[in-house]
């Protein structure tokens, strides 16, 4: 099948007063059409900050560096571009149109000075032909779209007249204006009270159904992935650990880091269990490991992997995993 | 990771041995440890601007309390055989038409204008964090008629205040002072307010609470103390604002009375001699722009400092 | 909005009441004011006419009322110094001078201080950071007063530049205005400043980017109008400031607006031309405080609501 997006060994810094964080360390991964893709991680793990770099919407004291970055048959990567003018020109074109963006914090990404409609209507007069009196229909549609009542009313108010869960369904309808090719969504949920995360969730699936977009679903909780997703990636420290269907990182976890934050979900089905804490907290990324960044949190933990970070092991065509137990098992050696 | 890298290393089996839990650094710590304020003074030293202001603020002190009492020369002592004298080594700075000495008057003038700027100050923040404290704490009805009251008194020019308790008070340091004083502790106040509001929801104030503290405890153990750094700096900025106040009301001719020295006083009477001795102007003047520049520096600084948002 | 303009008015008008009781009360502490009942050193038609206007012979209250009368009326009576011109007469022919000053004074500033501000928010080169951080450093530590004398002395006295005297010509303008609108041009700036980078790091600025807004659009479009809210409401009371710091420029360059008369005034005990400047004064403020509120509830509805 043909990729939508095509990420191959992405890697920002941050330069900062107390040093250089490495927030993304070369990872590569892609995106089919139609698909709705998890990259899972705690807060730091480099999860957002990749998917900013892929938008283009990282502050000037990120530096980049990507061997490929494709999106839908054009090169959208920073290195190939000869200046920032002709980079943000081209990102201008993507970002709004065949490229969304749905936010984590629906109180503080809204403009709080400008009415719902008028924010409603920017990407569509960014990239259609539409005059603003059609544009604010397309608006008032696209309210109905996200289950706004009487968007009539609605769209001349400002934001701060707007429940959280309000606000999210706007912020996707921001998104799902221009009718994207991929839609990324960096937890949406995580501000939003449970009760409405669901509605939330399920708006984003449908509406990526109904458009035969791509999503990729950004979130630290397993559990939000698990219903959605049709491909997972975990990711720590700055580098994605394993990636695999929604059946293979759930029921044939192969990385220490996935099977510790599946031991951190609730199962209802299963009360007796015992959630279980992975001890420690995430590596400095001022100054990453050399080896596998979750060595000093991992049971298992090895000299080896203090030493090298491991190569992703092929487990099928689908489930890579990198973990230095995979090279332990195929020289035949077994503890434990 | 690419393929060459594979062949960079040999994985021998020891390698493959369990890790020690000794050799994980399970709990790694991202910053170093200080407390807020050596944190902030750490910063504040790297500001050369502020730090530069505050030894020159230094000096200016220990001179003004020293010069006087150490120099042959007093405030309001005249030789008229010396009038409107040059810089010489018998007269640092030059004598006034009266043949006064002006580094003496400049440091009588210093005395004035820092203790004004200190002690207006120290008066505005003492009732700035009650007033503050008290509405952000106790909040509702309360908050609402104390506020209003603040926002009238506040509503009126300051220099309108200043000049009427100059015409019923007289004169004199102390009507300086409470003029200064009337409107000055409003912004501390606000400031002191919203910060209380904000904080007393938090976590740590209401556990206080739960656990038996009293009201007056929590509003100046709790919350004061974590307010500290936006204090810090309104207090600082009040100084060169009461400075500059005092400094106004001399020049204007209401203020301290002669013969007393007093920088604005200074700049006034040298005024007349504009066209003829335009240096006896420029002592005054830097005396008055170093003094409000350096602690404008250092206001500056602590902000930066105190800012947590900034680091 | 009705609603908030209409609080903010009854507002300003109980802020007046209160300024108005406060200078009767305040005049009638002064010692030897005429208001404290004492009488001496005026001549006797002043006196009469003074009895007659402000019922000094009535037990206190009474006098108050007649003076809040006096104030609803707009009449303040004889100056006491200028025999027989009326308070309201001075003002008057006051404003046209500090109206003029201060306008200029005030667009110089207000443009000036987005300028710079803008400038150093935008620009790379560290030194134009630098010095337009320490123009406005120097233009909040230095008062206008010494500004005034630094440029009489360099411009007027040495070099013979511009008038030093008089609102005659457009050169007339130069070192007055300057001289009142360095300290706000320093404070808008920073204003300005501080106001786009806060609003740039904002997170609807990203929003705004993911939607394929150009950045220069954004600017204008998000950032701007936010920013600019800080210094709506400074730049109120700074019209008000403008003519209250004005007392000693206009003294200084011998401008005969109301400033130059409220100090003349103060020095010469005039009492009812006193009392009637601070209630003009209060009054003046008190409306660009108004107008301020309505601007910024305008710009950001929000701050009707708080």
């Amino acid at each position: 099948m043909e990729k939508l997006l095509t990420v191959e060994n992405l890697t920002v810094d941050f330069v900062t007063d107390e040093g250089t964080v490495h927030a993304v360390r070369d990872i590569s991964f892609d995106v089919f059409p139609g698909e709705i893709l998890g990259i899972v991680g705690e807060s730091g793990s480099g999860k957002s900050v990749s998917m900013y770099s892929v938008m283009g919407l990282l502050r000037e004291t990120a530096a980049i560096d990507c061997r490929t970055l494709r999106f839908d048959g054009e090169d959208i990567n920073p290195c190939s571009y000869p200046d920032k003018k002709a980079y943000a020109g081209k990102m201008q074109e993507i970002c709004g149109k065949s490229m969304a963006m749905v936010f984590q914090d629906p109180m503080t990404f809204l403009n709080p000075t400008m009415r719902i409609g008028k924010q409603l209507c920017e990407p569509i007069l960014n990239h259609t032909n539409l005059s603003p009196k059609e544009a604010r229909e397309r608006a008032l549609e696209l309210m109905r779209l996200v289950g706004i009542p009487s968007p009539e009313t609605r769209i001349d108010q400002y934001p701060f007249e707007f429940s959280g869960g309000m606000r999210q369904r706007i912020i996707i309808a921001i998104a799902l204006a221009n009718d994207p090719k991929l839609i990324i969504a960096d937890e949406p949920t995580t501000a939003l009270d449970v009760t409405v995360q669901a509605q939330v969730l399920d708006l984003i699936r449908d509406e990526s159904r109904r458009l035969g977009s791509s999503v990729i679903l950004i979130t630290h909780d397993l559990g939000v992935v698990a219903s959605l997703c049709d491909r997972i990636n975990i990711m720590y420290g700055g580098k994605i650990l394993e990636s695999g269907t929604d059946e293979e990182i759930f029921y044939q976890p192969n990385h220490p880091y996935t099977k510790g934050l599946l031991s951190c979900i609730c199962n209802p089905e299963n009360d007796d269990a015992q959630l279980q804490p992975i001890p420690g907290s995430p590596p400095d990324l001022l100054q990453p490991p050399v080896g596998c960044p979750f060595v000093d949190r991992c049971e298992h933990a090895m000299k080896v992997c203090k030493l090298y970070m491991p190569e992703h092991t092929e487990l099928s065509s689908t489930h890579r995993s990198a973990c230095w137990l995979n090279e332990l098992a195929g020289r035949g050696e077994h503890r434990d | 990771m690419t393929d060459t890298k594979k062949t960079q290393f040999v994985l021998t089996d020891d390698l493959f041995e369990k890790l020690h839990e000794d050799e994980k650094n399970n709990e790694f710590i991202a910053v170093s440890s200080k407390t807020y304020l050596q944190d902030a003074w750490h910063s504040f030293r790297k500001n050369r601007l502020a730090m530069v202001s505050l030894v020159f603020l230094a000096v200016m002190v220990l001179l003004a309390i020293f010069v006087p009492i150490f120099s042959p020369y007093t405030y309001d002592g005249q030789d008229l055989n010396a009038r409107n004298a040059l810089p010489s080594l018998a007269h640092w700075l030059g004598t006034d038409k009266f043949g006064r000495d002006i580094f003496v008057r400049i440091m009588c003038g210093a005395r004035i204008s820092l203790s004004v700027g200190f002690a207006a100050a120290f008066i505005n923040l003492v009732i700035g964090v009650v007033y503050g404290g008290i509405c952000g704490y106790f909040g509702g009805k309360l908050d609402m008629i104390l506020m209003r009251i603040a926002d009238i008194i506040y509503a009126i020019p300051s220099m309108l205040y200043v000049i009427m308790v100059m015409l019923v008070f007289g004169s004199n340091i102390f009507s300086v002072l409470l003029a200064i004083s009337v409107s000055g502790w409003i912004g501390m106040a606000r400031q002191v307010r919203t910060q209380v509001m904000s904080l007393k929801e938090r976590e740590f104030a209401q556990a206080a609470l739960v656990m038996g503290a009293s009201h007056n405890r929590i509003l100046y153990k709790h919350l004061i103390i974590n307010c500290i750094g936006p204090i810090i700096v309104n207090t600082t900025l009040m100084v060169p604002n009461a400075i500059f106040t005092e400094a106004f009301l001399a020049f204007v001719g209401i203020g301290i009375s002669i013969p007393q020295a007093s920088w604005g006083t200074m700049a006034n009477e040298a005024r007349a001699l504009l066209q003829n001795y335009p240096i006896q102007m420029l002592w005054p003047v830097l005396a008055i722009s170093l003094t409000m520049l350096s602690l404008n520096f250092i206001g500056d600084g602590l902000n930066e400092a105190l800012d947590p948002k900034k680091r | 909005m009705t609603k908030y303009i209409s609080k903010r008015v009854l507002f300003g008008i109980a802020t007046l009441f209160v300024l108005a009781t406060v200078t009767f009360f305040m005049m009638y502490l002064i010692p030897g004011s005429p208001f404290a009942g004492e009488l001496k050193g005026v001549s006797e038609s002043i006196r009469e006419r003074l009895i007659a206007q402000y019922d000094l012979d009535k037990p206190i209250m009474l006098r108050y009322i007649k003076y809040l009368k006096n104030v609803l009326a707009g009449d303040f009576g004889t100056s006491l110094h200028r025999k027989g011109a009326l308070v309201t007469d001075i003002i008057a022919k006051g404003i046209p001078y500090t109206a003029a000053l201060g306008t200029v004074a005030f667009c110089v500033a207000m443009s000036l201080g987005t300028l710079l501000g803008a400038l150093a928010a935008f620009t790379r080169q560290r030194w134009i950071k630098g010095s337009v951080s320490f123009i406005a450093t120097i233009g909040v530590s230095i008062p206008s007063f010494l500004i005034a004398l630094l440029m009489m002395v360099v411009f007027g006295v040495k070099l013979h530049w511009l008038p030093l005297v008089g609102l005659g010509g457009w050169k007339n303008y130069i070192m007055p205005s300057l001289a009142l609108a360095l300290g706000p041009i320093a404070m808008i700036s920073r204003l300005v400043k501080s106001g786009l980078q806060e609003e740039l790091r904002q997170d609807y600025i990203t929003l705004a980017r993911s939607k394929g807004t150009a950045f220069v659009v954004i600017v204008f479009r998000h950032a701007l109008k936010n920013a600019l809210l800080p210094v709506v409401t400074y730049a109120g009371p700074l019209l008000a400031t403008l003519i209250t710091g004005s007392f000693v420029v206009e003294t200084m360059f011998t401008i005969p607006g109301i400033g130059a008369e409220f100090v003349n005034s103060v020095t010469n005990r005039d009492y009812t031309l006193i009392m009637a400047l601070t209630i003009f004064y209060g009054a003046l403020l008190i409306i660009a405080n108004i107008l301020t509120d309505v601007i910024a509830a305008a710009i950001d509805p929000r701050v009707r609501l708080k």
